[in-house]
């Protein structure tokens, strides 16, 4: 009834859209346009990243003080337990157990943290996904961005362990800042692809906690793999070492900790951290982008 | 009638070049919804196992045919406001429009980015208030250089600092209303091509609902098309030129602002 006479009439709405060049509302972009898109998203992806982890203390009276205190209370447990009461250290002399310990406990808190914020990355914030229009890999990105400047936190308590154990800076503490990369790479990889499978099944994000605590604990965070299993075939002690958290634990131990040499290394280390940070961000990437037209269905 | 046909067709020629230019075409639109775990029926746990083994179609999930087959088409310099009850699929239609929830058949064709007004999900309580401008002007797709020029903006819009310095508090510590007007301010600070409003209108005094229908008004002229829903049928008739009415996701006419109220009036027995 409202029918204004026009030019157009007769044209179905397709060849309309086509002629005034309408696209599509809420198609995929090309993996090449969705990663340009991402890039024009990075102010955003870092200032999300950062009020999250503003917000998370501004409640708490000693506010941001508990970046640091949070980490070094969680060392503090971990030591208690595996310490003094299993004695997990195995013949590993104090000085080199403890910052064993805390390095292990904080470079896998920095990888499973980036997994659960990832898992409920998209399936907890479908107010945002439904409301406003960004790449939605931001999410997930920005979430194990978070991730990593909690752990450049703890970083700082990592260092007065590792000085208080005398081990000091020196050349090797530089190998932190690639270990640190990859396993940033590595981690938003993994927050990607457990954020398209929590999108899908919400349910994920009851199952993750035991996967992931299984994963710590063949993991070597509490022990050295390669002494707990050294009356074991070679073959599982290797199987065990290439798992990307063993790798990148044992990396940043083999940076910051003067008694931990490279005979706890497996052979060709820094090849398989490289391969395993560039096949997961990659992988991860992709297998995200392919279904970001269906975030926020519910 | 024809009277007010005349007035619509001119209010669009003075905008833009004179040729009509169509910014939203939604095309026999279909959404729905699935929600999980809304299974009418036993909630337990073993009726919900029992669902999970039993596999068939899609079982455990309820499906919510929301928007059925709406097809209209928007243009350039049109204010468009979408009307009907409760429940008849007026925000979905306007989240799908955006691109922000997928069809189920049909297809939208929009000019550009259509914009939901709804900043909201990307603020934060905790944060102050100045930082929320910031960070959700970032998450609207503004730069760090257009946000940096329009914040003090953004600010006066708002009225936030009238009683004093809010804004450096977090943004908990707002009343409702107040915390309603900066939300709607930072919104608003961004020019669309294609204008969503769900709803804004009902917050706020008297006084910013006239400041914010003014910049709708502005939004309007500025950009494409400006889509408003509202249950308020005053602000409807202050800025808008067409009027959509949805009932049970279906469109029930489609229309000049008067025409389709007076209906719509009729229908709702006021």
């Amino acid at each position: 009834m409202s029918a204004i006479p026009s030019p157009d009439e007769g044209l179905t709405p397709a060849e309309l859209a086509a002629r005034y060049g309408l696209a599509v509302s809420g198609a995929r972009p090309s993996l090449v346009e969705y990663v340009r898109q991402l890039w024009s998203r990075r102010h955003f992806i870092l200032a999300f990243s950062q009020a999250k982890l503003t917000a998370q203390y501004s409640q708490a009276k000693l506010g941001q003080l508990w970046q640091v205190a949070t980490p070094l209370l969680n060392a503090a447990v971990y030591y208690f337990i595996f310490g003094i009461i299993l004695h997990a250290s195995r013949g590993m002399s104090h000085d080199v157990y403890i910052p064993f310990l805390v390095t292990g406990v904080f470079v896998f808190t920095f990888t499973q943290s980036s997994v659960m914020s990832g898992v409920r990355a998209i399936s907890g914030n479908l107010g945002l996904v439904r409301a406003l229009h960004f790449p939605r890999a931001s999410l997930p990105v920005s979430f194990s961005l978070q991730q990593l400047q909690q752990l450049l936190f703890s970083m700082i308590v990592l260092f007065l362990v590792a000085i208080g154990f005398g081990s000091y800076p020196g050349m090797s503490w530089l190998l932190i800042v690639p270990v640190l990369v990859l396993q940033f790479l590595f981690n938003t990889g993994l927050a990607l692809i457990v954020a398209r499978m929590g999108a899908k099944t919400p349910d994920l994000a009851q199952l993750m906690p035991f996967v992931l605590r299984t994963w710590m604990y063949t993991s070597g965070v509490m022990f050295s793999i390669s002494k707990m299993m050294a009356d074991r075939p070679e073959w599982a002690v290797r199987l065990l070492q290439v798992n990307p958290a063993a790798i990148y634990m044992d990396l940043m131990r083999f940076a910051l900790i003067d008694g931990y040499g490279a005979s706890n290394l497996p052979p060709h280390v820094w090849a398989i951290a490289v391969f395993w940070a560039v096949a997961v961000f990659a992988g991860g990437f992709v297998y995200f982008w392919k279904a970001e037209e269906r975030y926020g269905r519910g | 009638m024809a009277e007010q046909n005349a007035e619509h067709t001119a209010r669009q020629d003075t905008a833009g070049t004179g040729e009509r230019r169509p910014t939203v075409i939604a095309d026999d639109l279909h959404i729905v919804y699935r929600v999980n775990g809304a299974k009418t029926g036993k909630g337990s746990a073993t009726a919900a196992l029992s669902r999970i083994l039993k596999r068939g179609e899609e079982r455990g999930v309820r499906k919510v045919h929301a928007v059925r087959g709406v097809s209209f088409v928007s243009y350039r310099g049109e204010a468009i406001g979408l009307i009907g009850s409760n429940g008849s699929g007026k925000s979905t239609l306007l989240r799908a429009i955006a691109g922000l929830l997928p069809a189920e058949k049909g297809k939208v064709y929009t000019d550009g980015q259509p914009s939901l007004l709804g900043v909201n999900a990307a603020l934060m309580n905790d944060l102050t208030g100045e930082r929320n401008v910031i960070l959700g002007g970032l998450a609207m797709g503004m730069s760090r250089e257009q946000i940096k020029e329009r914040y003090q903006e953004i600010v006066d819009f708002s009225g936030i600092n009238e009683k004093g310095d809010f804004i450096t508090l977090p943004m908990r510590t707002y009343s409702s209303g107040m915390a309603a007007r900066l939300r709607f301010s930072i919104a608003a600070a961004k020019d669309h091509d294609v204008l969503m409003i769900d709803e804004a209108l009902a917050t706020g005094d008297r006084k910013f609902q006239k400041r914010s229908e003014e910049r709708i008004r502005e939004l309007r002229k500025e950009a494409g098309t400006v889509f408003l829903v509202s249950h308020n049928n005053k602000s409807i008739r202050d800025t808008c030129n067409r009027v959509l009415w949805l009932e049970r996701g279906e469109l029930r006419m489609d229309g000049p602002t008067e025409e389709v109220l007076k209906e719509y009036e009729k229908f709702t027995g006021k």
